[in-house]
This record gives C-alpha cells, structure tokens and sequence, in this order.
C-alpha cells in the first residue's frame, strides 16, 4: 500500500514531504494492519481442506497475502476457514473452537459444504451450513473451490475487513458480547441450546394431538 | 511374487452339508453359513484352505424378507479371486451374530460399524460400542424403516424439482428448521451425555506401586479432532505412562457423511461424482472400482483405448496420492513443509493434466459405465509423456536424495512401529501397510482386472515392517507406476471410449458384485446389490483406510508419544475413506 | 561421517535456491505478468520460483474445466433471445444432489406446456460441479462456466436471469466443443431438410 493510498483527501501537503507524509483516519491504518496479516487457523475438515493446502503450497502462495503462519492453537489465530463438510459430531468441538479464538475474529465459509450443507445436506450426520451456528463473513462456493477462487475469498475479507469501522464493529461496543453461542450437546440428535424452548414446545404440541 | 492362482473349484456345500448351502438367488455367488457354525467354517478356512485375509464384512437388510444378512469376503494372501459367505438371521431385535474377532482379529472396527449402522449385536465382541456416530445417537441408520430428517422419496430423481419446480430449502420443510429429527417423549433438559465414559471405559488401565513405594497412575490424553498434522478430523484417546504409551484407541466419525445411505437414494450414474469424494485425494482410483463392480453386473465389455486410458489415470493417481502422503509423513517426521512443498510441485503439475482432461483437478468424475466419459483432448497426450519420461523420474530420484540417507529421518523410522507380517494379515491390512511387512500382495497381480496383465512391473516388498519402510515402498511404487505410464504410453491404441450410447438411466440387472482396485492406499472395494431397480439395494465401500486403523493401537503400544503422530503418518489415512 | 545425510539434503535444497536466481536471470524480465511466463511456470520444464501471482497473473483454464453451470440463449441481429432451454427436466432427473428446479411453462389458454422455462432455480450451495446436467442436456442449453470469482457475503441462490449467458460467450469458452455442436446441429437440420423434401 502506498503513501497516496492511506491519504484522505481534502487536505493540503506540501509538495517536498509529499512521499513521506500522510494525514489519514485511526480506521484505514488499523484496517490496513488487521486485512495485511490474518492469521488462519489450521483446520482442514474435508476435501476443500486438500485444496487449501495447495493454496498455501508454492503455487499460489498464501503468503503473498500475509497469511501463511497458520497457528493450530485458536488463542494465536484471527480467521476460522471452515473447509469441508461440517458434521454433527464435529459441531461442538467447532463452536468450541470459535468461542476460544480473541476477538477480532472472521469465519469464510469454503465450499458448498460449509455454505449450505453442500451435496451431502440430506445425510443425517451433516448441518446444513456452518452459519446455522457461527456468524459467517464470506462465502466461497465451488466443489471444491480452486485455489485462486479460495484466494478470490480471502481479498473479499481483506475488502471487507478494511470497510469496518472501530465506532460500529460489534467488538469494541459497551455491554454484553451481541454474539455469544453456546456449545451444541450429542443427543439422540444434535442439541442447539438456543432451541431448547422451541424443542419443547414442539414436543408439549405432540403430546396433546 | 504372487501370480494369479488356478480357479479352484472346491465346492464348501458338498464338503459341509449340514451347515453350509450355496447362494442361489439370481446374480448371486457364495455360500450360506449355519450362523451357529460360523466360527469353525471360518477357523477351517483359515487353517486348512489357506484364507487368511478377512477382507470385508458387511451388513445388508433385507426388510421385505424379514431377513439381516452379514457378508464376509476373504481371500488367500497367495493369490485368487474373492470368496464370499454369509449368514442370515431373522429381523427380530435383539439381532444376534458371533463375532469372528477371535478367529481374524481385522474385523474388530468393521463389526462395530455393522452394530452402530444396523443394531447387530456381535456376541462375543471385546468391546462393542459405536463407532461413526455417537453414544446416545437414536436408531441404526441403515436400516431400511429409519429415515432420516430431510427425507424427501425413496430414491432419486424427487417429483418436487421438476416440472413444478419451486424452489425450497430443506430447512424451510422441517419444523426445527435444521436437519434433526428427536423420538417422541425427548426432554432436552433431562438428557445426561455418557459417550465418553464408554470411550475411557474401554482403555486399559494401569497402576501400580514401585518398591520405593511410590504409586503411579494414568494419565489418559485425547489428541485432536483438531490437531496441526494434517491428516484430517481424527482423535485418537491415548493412556500414558510417562512418556511411553501404554493403550491406545482411535476415534473416528467426525467426518460421517452418510456416503452409503445417500448411495441407497441415488441412480447408479448419481453414484459416480460421490465417489469420487471418499479418498479425495485419489479420486480416480475411487472411480475405477465403483465402475467396475457395476460393469460386473452389467457384463459389458470396455474398449480398448478406454482401457489404456483408465490405466494411465489410475497409475497418474497413484503417484499423486503418494506425493501427497509422502509429504505429510515427513511434516509428521518434523521437517517443516520443505519435501511437502516440493512433492506438491510435481503434484500441481499431475493436477493440471487431470484438470484438461477431466475438467476439475480433484473431483474428476471421468469414468463411465463401459469406458470413460469423454476422449484424451489435443496436447494433454503430450503433457503426460513429458512428465512421465523427463520430469518425473528426475524429481523422485531428487526426494530420494533429500531424505532416505537423513540421520533423522533413519533414526525415527527405523525399528519404530513395527507390524510384523503375521500380524499385518491377521488385522486385514493391505496395501503399502501389507507389502512393507514382507509380503507380497498386489490385486494387480494377484487377482487381475483391467489390462494390468499385459505390463511389465514389480511389486515393491521390504521386509521390516516400520516406518521407514513404509517410506521406501511408497517411493518405488512411485517408480513402477511411471514405468506402467511409459508402457502405457507407447502402447496407447485410437479407437472408441464408451460401449454402448452414453446413457443416464442405466439398466442394472438384479444380482450382487464385489469390485475391488489396488488404490494407493490398500484394496478399495465397491460391495453393491441390485434389485433391477434404478437405485442399489445396498452399497457398501470397502475403504482401506478405515481397516487399515485396525492395528494402529497395536502398533503404538511401547512407542513414545511423539511417535503417535508418525505411526498414523505412515498408514496414511484420508478422513473421507475412514469415515465414510 | 555422521550427518553425511542431512548435508546432501542441504545440497538439494540449496541447489534450487540458486535456481531461482538462474533462472530469473535467463528469463530477464519477461517470466513475470507475461502469458510465456506463466506458461513456462506451469510446463514440465519449470525451475525456479512455480508462483502464478494470483489476482495480477491468472493460469489460463483449460477447456474442459468445470464450476458452476450457467444456461444459454441464442441472440439473432435483432438482439432478440431465445433460451435454448426447453425445461424437459433431464438435467433436474440426472443431478446428484437434486438442486436444480424447473417450473415448466403452460399455455394458460388450452393448459398445455410449452418448452420454455417459467422458473429455473439452481442452488449453489449443494451443486457439486460434477458437470452431469451438461453432459446429458439434449439441447446444449446448459453448460459449465469457467468463471470462478464468485466468493460473496451471502448464500449463493441462483436463478433464470443471473444464470443466462449468450451463446457467444460460451463459444469464447469452449471453442472445440461449441464448433463440434454447431456442426452436428446444422448436419442434423439439413437432414431433416431433406426428408421433408423427399415427402413432399
């Protein structure tokens, strides 16, 4: 990124420290250190993990992006990519995973699996989409995608990160934390505890009719 | 070296009339076992007719006769097709069974799938609980009468798509707007988890007082399901004492994706491109044997050049799934990405040849029922030749360079997860995991399909048993597979590639078929039974990986921890095979 | 000596470290952003640094390559369009995961069907780009894209207007393919010219 990019304009700067000065907003400064260098958290799931380890490979290299430290403890990483088929019985262990990472944190869904359940969504071990559990961010479709639509994603989320504001994202406001999920349980089927009163009431209906 | 042994024609019926009688149902094959005598028939078959390998044991359930069925292939590790028996029990719960665990220690995982996918009960099983899904999970899936949350018809094409097509989320039909489904009575509050306590339950325990009189304990580690090396989701629950391993016990199951019910819905073409998802990194393999137990049933003849062009696909996958593994035994090993990065170097390129020809460079899709999908297209010929002659061999003779003589690399492989040769056949081991315990067994040579009879290589045997012998045998299968290319190659014929006019609604006559193909990682086979109709009966994936786990515990018993990670490096595994 | 292995793995590495450097030297500028370039990146006599710098340099897609589908309409002179679609349902019959719907249209006078889509929706989110609905389409109205940029912030639903491209972008694509339909259409046509000749 060069100087003249992070310049807001409007302002006047003499023509002699023009290449070494620029009078730009506390956002586009901590946006551009935050969308340089995500760090992902190594966690493969499927077959889109196959082909996101080919985008770290020499080929098309991740590290061009500043992405290439991937940390496998979730405390150290800022972007959950979830590629692959997301199971039932792996979902507590993810919605673990993502209540351990610090905030800022970003999810990208990666392939059809992870968007919308993918081409095994009538399986009974499978959840229809990881956004049924965790906010997600960007969705990549593609089965598996490519590593230059995977890359593709990433500059989507590096946009994205870099249109946040500190005022309006949800990490920095007073109060409770608006997103807080709690970890499925393993019951005679997966068990969301925020359905918990829709369970029962459905059950309460059956049992009259 | 194992040559394709004379078809015997010993018939089991005349020599055990009072418990075994011949399958004669139409299309079928094999014998039906008296299931009080199942155990002696297999010890005899064992002991005295030479079958020591129990390849595959699978359930079937036949609801409208009222019948559960279990089917065992075995073969002899000297050479010879499959021979199948089953035995048949009434569909009346409890469904009881033996257990052959004491005759073939191999079918220990198999036998728990069949309890956690049907609800046959395997009496004399050391520990049965499930193994796909998880403790407390309601109902068997598989069984016919059990129907999961988005069930929409029986089998494909659904009558919503078209010509009333509108369009719907399946979330949008359920009432919980999600995939799940609870029995009648379910009060989520009440509901106490116990999956774990069975899984610590099974690990041995240990403890004990030293002369000092000081007391030790265990210490039981779960590494994973999410974990840096990159095998995939996979846990495995460790007992240590100190730093030695005591017990171990995988887990498995995180990435269940409900291949084998999807393939009861499916048309025998919908199968195709799901197939092509199990071992995702050897997609082509995956695809050959689907093929060929459907063009068993279907008795249809495969053109020449088709042939040819299936082989050369095969062997390509091949060396692309060993790059692959290589690379990540030697993260496991400790070098860091450096020989993974170079290995994907020569596999982008092998990808980049699939990508021309196939259209996607995993997800292939290429083969058909009686040949392949579409012709080699101009100049791809040429990008194999100029791998298969100049690139390839130079880069694999660079690995062996790399890393073969490094003291690291020698000091941990070397005597480290040993599988001796009686034991590798006892647990139903195959593949490299069988070949580098000393013996000799490939079905490309064994047991023929295809026109490998026609080429000229050797099967690649080392007589150790560990680690670094794995390595080795990876690295010059590697090299016969490029001189079968070559041959290949040189050998190629013009011509059709598909029998017959390319089709979608296939005619399938009713019968079973068991198909299996050498893929890199052990014996990949396709166990499927039709009824004439457009979707299978049952349809059941043989998957390597997943029996190929059965010595793992046995394996890493008197390892150090650091070893875990090694040992399952080098059986090489893939999630999508595993679990299914 | 002990440690002879390591060494000589160091001298494989090294060796290829200095590859970069020579080969960046012989290729002297044009092996960056230029077509020879990649090409020579990608070819079986690549050395040296193997990076396609993905959004400044894209490997081209060779023809055959799959991802999602898209439908295609004829355009004439006038700029009318035609779909090629007739929605007789057999890439909805033959679609693994079953996510195509088509809602056929009716004559709303006499009740009967016409051969034109009303509604034609893809889900994207399931489509598992195994490129089965074009291979079985009678009418080569459906085929695969190439295009792969299709990362957004929202679930990917696709319907009759986003997924119609024109016939001369798909000939852009696939060239091979397209010629051999073409001729194969026109072969077909002119036989059927013929015999309505000889009747008549």
């Amino acid at each position: 990124m060069d100087v003249k990019d992070i310049n807001t304009p409007g302002y006047e700067i003499p023509q002699e420290i023009e290449g070494q000065v620029a009078i730009t907003t506390l956002d586009k400064i901590y946006n551009w250190g935050r969308s340089a260098s995500v760090w992902p958290l190594m966690f493969a799931l499927a077959c889109c993990g196959i082909e996101y380890i080919c985008a770290q490979a020499s080929r098309f290299d991740l590290s061009r992006f500043g992405m290439e430290v991937t940390r496998p403890s979730p405390r150290q990483s800022d972007l959950m990519l979830v590629s692959g088929t997301v199971t039932k019985k792996m979902m507590p262990t993810i919605v673990r995973l993502y209540n351990q990472m610090p905030e800022p944190k970003y999810v990208i869904a990666m392939g059809a699996c992870a968007s919308g359940g993918g081409p095994f969504k009538e399986g009974y071990n499978v959840v229809s989409g990881i956004d049924r559990y965790i906010p997600v961010d960007v969705y990549i479709p593609g089965c598996p995608p490519t590593p230059q639509a995977l890359i593709n994603g990433l500059i989507k989320l590096q946009e994205k990160i870099s249109k946040q504001s500190i005022k309006s994202v949800r990490w920095y406001q007073k109060g409770e934390d608006q997103v807080s999920i709690p970890v499925p349980i393993l019951g005679p089927d997966l068990i969301d505890p925020r359905k918990i009163p829709l369970i029962r009431n459905h059950e309460a209906q059956e049992e009259l009719s | 070296m194992t040559t394709p042994a004379p078809i015997e024609t010993i018939d089991f019926s005349t020599i055990f009339p009072e418990f075994i009688t011949a399958d004669t149902r139409p299309g079928y094959s094999g014998y039906v076992v008296e299931k009080d005598h199942l155990i002696e028939f297999a010890t005899k078959l064992r002991d005295e007719y030479g079958y020591d390998l129990l390849s595959s044991v699978t359930g079937v359930d036949y609801l409208p006769d009222e019948k559960m069925e279990v089917v065992y292939h075995t073969f002899k590790t000297t050479g010879g097709p499959v021979l199948n028996y089953k035995v048949q029990v009434p569909r009346l719960d409890p469904v009881e069974v033996p257990s052959l665990v004491s005759v073939y220690p191999g079918v220990e995982l198999q036998e728990r799938e069949i309890w956690d996918l049907f609800g046959i009960i395997f009496t004399g099983h050391p520990d049965l609980r499930r193994i796909l899904m998880w403790e407390g999970f309601a109902g068997h899936p598989l069984r016919k009468d059990w129907k999961e949350a988005y069930f929409e018809e029986e089998s494909k094409p659904f009558k919503s798509r078209w010509p009333d097509g509108k369009i719907t989320q399946a979330e949008d039909n359920n009432t919980f707007s999600d995939n799940i489904a609870y029995p009648a009575g379910f009060d989520p509050e009440k509901w106490v988890p116990e999956g774990e306590d069975a899984l610590y339950g099974a690990l041995a325990k240990y403890e004990y007082t030293s002369d000092d009189g000081i007391k030790s304990d265990h210490i039981v580690v779960n590494l994973g399901p999410q974990h840096p090396s990159t095998h995939g989701v996979f846990r495995v629950s460790a007992v240590l004492d100190g730093e030695i391993i005591a017990s171990l016990k995988p887990v498995m199951g995180y990435l269940h994706r409900n291949h084998e019910k999807i393939g009861e819905r499916n048309t025998f073409l919908q199968n195709m491109p799901y197939t092509d998802r199990l071992d995702y990194l050897s997609s082509l393999s995956n695809n050959f044997g689907y093929a060929l137990a459907v063009e068993k049933l279907m008795n249809i003849e495969v053109p020449e050049r088709a042939e040819y062009i299936r082989v050369i696909m095969a062997e390509l996958t091949r060396i692309t799934n060993h790059c692959m593994a290589l690379g990540a035994l030697f993260n496991d090993l400790g070098t860091f990405f450096t020989p993974l990065i170079y290995l994907l170097e020569e596999r982008e390129l092998i990808l980049d040849v699939f990508e021309a020809v196939t259209g996607s460079r995993m997800m292939c899709n290429y083969f058909r029922f009686g040949g392949v999908a579409r012709d080699l297209p101009e100049g791809t010929l040429e990008m194999i030749k100029g791998l298969a002659f100049e690139r390839l061999p130079k880069k694999i003779d660079e690995i062996d360079r790399f890393m073969s003589e490094n003291e690291i690399i020698r000091s941990r492989g070397i005597g480290q997860g040993v599988l001796s040769a009686d034991d590798a056949i006892r647990f139903s081991a195959t593949g490299p995991l069988l070949r580098a315990s000393g013996i000799p067994y490939d079905i490309r040579r064994a047991d023929p399909y295809s026109i490998y009879d026609r080429f000229d290589f050797d099967i690649v045997v080392r007589q150790n048993g560990d680690i670094f012998d794995r390595y080795m045998v990876r690295l010059d299968e590697m090299r016969q597979s490029i001189r079968i290319i070559q041959q290949a190659i040189k050998g190629i014929p013009s011509g059709e590639i598909q029998t017959g006019k390319p089709q979608y609604q296939v005619r399938v006559p009713a019968g079973e078929s068991y198909g299996r193909v050498e893929s890199p990682k052990g014996e990949l086979g396709f166990y499927v039974i039709s009824t004439g109709k457009p979707s299978p009966w049952r349809y059941h994936v043989r998957a390597p990986s997943f029996i190929n786990l059965t010595p793992y515990g046995h394996m890493c018993v008197g390892q150090k921890i650091a070893d875990i990670v090694a040992i399952l490096g080098s059986i090489d595994i893939v999630l999508g095979e595993v679990d299914r | 000596m002990y440690g002879k292995g390591i060494l000589k793995g160091l001298g494989v590495t090294l060796k290829r470290y200095i590859e970069t450097y020579v080969d960046d030297i012989r290729w002297m500028g044009k092996r960056y952003y230029k077509t020879e370039g990649i090409a020579h990146r990608s070819s079986k006599d690549a050395k040296g640094i193997f990076t396609i710098q993905y959004p400044e340099e894209k490997l081209p897609s060779p023809e055959e390559f799959r991802f999602l589908p898209f439908l295609v309409y004829d355009e004439d002179e006038n700029g009318e369009r035609t779909n090629r679609c007739t929605s007789c349902g057999i890439c909805s019959k033959v679609c693994p995961p079953q996510c195509i719907w088509i809602t056929r249209t009716t004559n709303p006078a006499t009740g009967r069907p016409i051969p034109d889509p009303a509604e034609f929706y893809i889900d994207g989110d399931i489509c598992m780009n195994c490129g089965l609905c074009a291979e079985y389409c009678p009418f080569d109205a459906i085929k695969m894209d190439h295009d792969y940029e299709l990362a957004s912030f929202s679930r990917n639903i696709m319907n009759l207007q986003t997924l119609s491209k024109p016939a001369s972008y798909y000939e852009g694509i696939r060239p091979i393919n397209a010629t051999k339909e073409n001729q194969a259409r026109e072969a077909k046509l002119a036989a059927r010219a013929t015999v309505v000749q000889k009747t008549s």
